[in-house]
């Protein structure tokens, strides 16, 4: 089966390219990316259960007002591992692992700042911040909107 | 008679103009690959004293230049024009290197496969009698890449495994008329080809037709055979762009046996984590002008085509949902 169409013009047939294509592109190896999103995920997870309980015991709050200052402690660790050029390194293996946490959040507003500093604070930093994060958060607010009327309505 | 036109895309040399130096610089991750003893300057830093890695990348091309005059024996005033290219928007890093450099410029941009261009224009701008001495120079900067063509360098992304690695490096050939050294006897002008390949995460797959369709139609108008060149070497498709080309060739009964090899292969160890392999301007690059030409020059190769692969899209046409259009040019470089 060849996948051109005249061998004296050598003209190739797109269609017949993509599936010889497909058929021999590497896979990626599946069973360790989703070992390693799930161990480190999960890591991740029980250090944030982990800051959670140490709040509660030592404050003295109860769980749902220990949501904000977790997840002030678990940005704070994400970004500061982007600063010291960790995280990056961590997300090679653990993929979503390590990107679906609050610690990937921190760490795909932190990246872009320190990769356009040198553009300025106001065109660089300013603007790039949020290149990756902002349409999290605007189809984020979106989808809250819209599910906070489903909800009205319904009540 | 001068040099002319053969068959469709081809031209073949009156006077073969003489590759009369190679001259090569990389970034620190290239210099603990295997080609490390081929090149000039390791770098210890990809900041090379910069202040950003936009000004490391013109610094790197601005030095090896004048590394490769000076290696030469020639002074600035001798070089009639420099030709060369990088990756960047407004190709950056190459106009801002030559606003240091007194010598007249022209810019190209053929993507990855600027390397083999400017061998290419230069050798027929020598051959065909315009100029004596001609640079044709390229660079690429794993950082500066990255963050015009996919993420920020901190992201914690996930590589897909047929993604390849852009080469900090940059080589610059000396091509003269007289002189010493392998000759540029034949140069293959490639056409765009893009078979509808949408990811930029597999350019290997994408450069791969047209470096099958150039590579076909310099055999079919010189009417040399593959096994004719002890090395046929493509510039940046990877592991998986070069079995593609192998199989498209034989598909059309041509043989690249073992004397076919990618110079995206050779830049890495396979524990360097790269994936498919190295990519980038500087790829072809420094393969040509540190491994290659060093191996031309001790008379371990004779005669090798050199064919410089380039996908040419961009961050915008990606988003817009465009194919990639791609790119091959090839030159055979022989050694008396």
């Amino acid at each position: 089966m060849s996948v051109w169409s005249d061998r004296k013009t050598h003209q190739l047939i797109a269609p017949e390219f993509k599936k010889m294509a497909q058929k021999s592109a590497p896979k990626p190896p599946l069973a360790k990316n989703l070992l390693w999103a799930f161990l480190v995920g999960g890591a991740i997870c029980v250090l944030g259960q982990a800051v959670q309980n140490y709040i509660m015991t030592v404050w003295g709050l109860s769980a749902k007002q220990t949501a904000g200052p977790t997840s002030a402690v678990m940005v704070f660790l994400g970004a500061f591992f982007t600063g010291l050029g960790l995280y990056d390194e961590l997300g090679k293996h653990a993929g979503a692992g390590s990107i679906i946490p609050i610690t990937g959040f921190a760490n795909s507003i932190v990246a872009p700042a320190m990769e356009f500093k040198r553009e300025g604070y106001v065109f660089g930093i300013g603007a790039k911040m949020f290149v990756i994060a902002g349409p999290v958060i605007v189809y984020g607010t979106i989808t809250a909107v819209v599910i906070g009327i489903i909800k009205y309505l319904m009540s | 008679m001068l040099g002319q036109k053969i068959g469709r895309q081809s031209v073949s040399m009156h006077n073969p103009p003489y590759m009369i130096t190679g001259s090569t610089i990389v970034g620190p991750m290239e210099g603990e690959g295997p080609l490390r003893e081929f090149y000039d300057l390791v770098l210890a830093d990809d900041l090379y004293g910069e202040g950003s890695w936009e000004k490391a990348e013109a610094k790197m091309l601005r030095e090896n230049v004048k590394r490769a005059i000076a290696k030469a024996g020639l002074t600035m005033g001798d070089i009639d024009v420099i030709l060369a290219g990088d990756l960047l928007n407004q190709l950056i890093s190459t106009n801002f290197a030559m606003r240091d450099l007194d010598i007249p410029f022209l810019g190209l941009y053929g993507a990855c496969s600027t390397m083999a261009e400017s061998l290419l224009i230069g050798s027929m701008l020598v051959d065909g009698g315009f100029l004596n001495y001609a640079l044709a120079a390229v660079s690429s900067h794993h950082n500066t890449a990255e963050r015009q063509y996919r993420f920020p360098t901190e992201l914690g992304v996930q590589r897909p495994p047929a993604c390849q690695w852009t080469v900090t490096g940059t080589g610059t050939s000396v091509i003269a008329k007289t002189g010493q050294g392998p000759r540029i006897t034949y140069g293959t002008i490639g056409r765009v080809v893009d078979m509808g390949i949408t990811n930029p995460n597999d350019m290997g797959t994408a450069m791969a037709p047209a470096a099958a369709d150039t590579l076909m139609a310099h055999f079919r108008d010189t009417g040399r055979d593959p096994s004719y060149y002890d090395a046929i070497m493509t510039g940046d498709l990877g592991i998986v762009g070069r079995n593609l080309v192998i199989e498209l060739t034989r598909q059309n009964g041509f043989i690249l046996s073992k004397n076919y090899q990618d110079c995206g292969t050779l830049v890495y160890r396979e524990d360097q984590d790269v994936h498919a392999g190295a990519s980038g301007c500087g790829c072809s690059a420094v393969v040509l002008n540190g491994y290659l030409y060093s191996l031309l020059r001790r008379n371990m190769l004779k005669r090798i085509l050199f064919a410089g692969t380039g996908s040419l899209h961009s961050p915008v046409s990606y988003q817009q949902k465009e194919t990639m259009p791609c790119i091959c040019h090839a030159v055979a470089i022989e050694a008396e």
